[in-house]
C-alpha cells in the first residue's frame, strides 16, 4: 500500500467512523480491506482506493464496515469445526482406513484462518492420524490474500476471536504485537490462486470442502454451476461445508444436507447437467461491476 | 443470573467491564485489587472473574494462586484480562489455573467470545 493510500483510507475512515488510526496501521488495513477487495474483483487495495475516489458510496460504506467489524476469526461460527473433529474426520478414519489419506480442500481460504483452524485441529487429533497423509489445499482469487495467508502472521485482536488461548500459546510465536503461526502448523497447508468461476477439476479429487461464505457473492445460476463442478471434484462419501447463510436446498440436487447437522452437505450421486466453467466467465465483469 | 467479579485497579477498566458484562446479563462485584476481590470470592463464589494482572497489594496472579486453593475456588471461571501480553504471562496463567486470557486493548466481541469459549455463555448464531 502507498503512503497516500494510507492517508486517504485513514482520514475517510475518520472522517465515517471516528476511527482514527494511527500511523503504522498498514496492517491492519490490510487484513480488512484484501478481502473485500477481492469480494468487489479487485486485485488489491491500490485499485480499492481508485474505486473510491471514483465517488462509489456503497463502496465506501462497505470499507468502513470492513474496517470496524472483524470478519475472519479462526474456528468462524465454531459448530462447523466442532463437525469437523467429532463428525467428518472420525467418518472419514472409517472410510479411508486402507488408503490412510484424507484431502481438504479450502474454496475460499481467504486469509488463512480457515485452513489453519482446521490444521490445528488436525495436530490435536495427532495421535488417531499417525501413519495418515491429510492435505490441505487453500484457494482464493486474490494472490495478495494468499501471501497474507502464507505468512500466517495476525494482530493481536485477531487472534483473539474464536481461538482458545491454549492453541494460541500451542501453536502461534510472538513478534511485538503480531503473532505467527508456527511453521509446522503452516507446512501443512498448501496455497493456490483459483477463481471459482473457473475449471478447478485440475485439483483433484477432495475428501472435504469447506466452501463458506464465499457463493454470497455469486448469483443463483453461477452457484448452480459452482455446486455442480464441487460435486464432480468430490468423493461419492466426502463431505461439503457451507456458511452459516447458505444452502443448497432449492438450487441443486447434486448434494444433500445432513439432518441435525447444520451446514453439512453430502453429494447424492445425481449427476449435473452443467455447462462448462468458461461459460460462467462473463459473471466475473458483473462480479466486478458491483 | 450468573456474577461477575471484575477485579482491576482502573475503575474506568471496570466501568467498561461493567457495561460489557451488564449487556451479557451478569450482574457485576467489582473489586479493586487482590484483597478485595479474596473477600468477595469468601462471601460468595462468583461463576466468572474477569482478572487484571497488576495491581497494588496483590496482583493477579497471586490472587489466582490463592482463589484456586480456597474451598469452591476452583469452580469460578477466571479470564486474565492484562496489557500483559507476553507469551510467557499467558503461559503462567494457564499453568497456574486461568480459563482464558484476553490481551487489552479488548471489547465486547472479544469478551464474548472468550466467555463463550469456557462456557459461561453461549454466542448468538452466526448471521449472514
Amino acid at each position: 500500500m502507498t503512503p497516500p493510500d494510507y492517508e486517504y483510507l485513514r482520514k475517510l475512515l475518520k472522517d465515517h467512523s471516528g476511527l482514527d488510526l494511527s500511523a503504522d496501521k498498514q496492517y491492519l488495513i490490510e487484513s480488512r480491506l484484501l478481502p473485500l477487495s477481492r469480494k468487489c474483483g479487485l486485485p488489491g487495495i491500490s485499485e480499492l482506493v481508485q474505486k473510491m475516489k471514483g465517488g462509489s458510496s456503497p463502496l465506501i460504506a462497505q470499507v468502513v464496515e470492513a474496517m470496524t467489524t472483524n470478519e475472519t476469526f479462526f474456528f468462524r461460527d465454531k459448530v462447523p469445526f466442532d463437525h469437523f473433529r467429532d463428525s467428518i474426520m472420525p467418518e472419514m478414519m472409517k472410510a479411508r482406513a486402507n488408503r490412510k489419506s484424507v484431502r481438504i480442500w479450502c474454496a475460499a481460504g481467504s486469509t488463512g484462518q480457515e485452513p489453519y483452524s482446521l490444521a490445528m485441529s488436525l495436530k490435536e487429533m495427532s495421535a488417531q492420524l499417525a501413519g495418515w497423509r491429510v492435505e490441505i489445499i487453500a484457494t482464493d482469487l486474490s494472490q495478495e490474500v494468499l501471501e497474507k495467508s502464507k505468512a500466517g502472521i495476525y494482530s493481536q485482536f485477531e487472534v483473539q476471536r474464536g481461538l482458545p488461548i491454549q492453541l494460541l500459546v500451542k501453536y502461534f510465536k510472538q513478534n511485538g504485537e503480531l503473532w505467527q503461526i508456527g511453521a509446522d502448523i503452516r507446512a501443512m497447508v498448501q496455497h493456490r490462486q483459483l477463481n471459482l468461476l473457473h475449471d478447478f477439476s485440475q485439483l483433484g479429487a477432495f475428501d472435504i470442502i469447506f466452501c463458506r461464505n464465499v457463493l454470497i457473492y455469486f448469483d443463483q445460476d453461477t452457484k448452480i454451476n459452482i455446486f455442480g463442478r464441487l460435486a464432480k471434484t468430490m468423493e461419492q462419501d466426502g463431505f461439503l461445508v457451507l456458511g452459516a447463510a447458505e444452502t443448497v436446498v432449492g438450487l441443486t440436487d447434486v448434494f444433500k444436507p445432513l439432518p441435525d447437522k447444520r451446514g453439512l452437505y453430502r453429494p447424492t450421486g445425481a449427476r449435473a447437467t452443467i455447462a462448462p466453467a468458461a461459460s460462467a466467465a462473463p459473471k466475473v465483469a458483473a462480479m466486478a461491476g458491483r | 443470573m450468573k456474577t461477575c467479579l471484575v477485579v482491576d485497579d482502573s475503575s474506568i477498566v471496570r466501568k467498561i467491564a461493567r457495561r460489557i458484562l451488564e449487556e451479557m446479563s451478569f450482574q457485576v462485584v467489582e473489586a479493586e485489587d487482590g484483597v478485595d476481590a479474596l473477600v468477595v470470592c469468601k462471601r460468595a463464589m462468583p461463576e466468572a472473574i474477569l482478572l487484571d494482572w497488576n495491581m497494588p497489594v496483590i496482583d493477579g496472579y497471586q490472587f489466582l494462586g490463592h482463589l484456586r486453593r480456597m474451598p469452591g475456588g476452583d469452580t469460578p471461571k477466571v479470564v486474565f484480562c492484562t496489557t500483559e501480553t507476553s507469551i510467557d504471562h499467558i503461559s503462567r496463567a494457564i499453568d497456574g489455573g486461568a480459563n482464558e486470557y484476553i490481551m487489552k486493548p479488548f471489547d465486547k466481541g472479544i469478551v464474548a467470545a472468550k466467555f463463550a469459549e469456557v462456557g459461561l455463555i453461549e454466542l448468538m448464531e452466526p448471521t449472514a
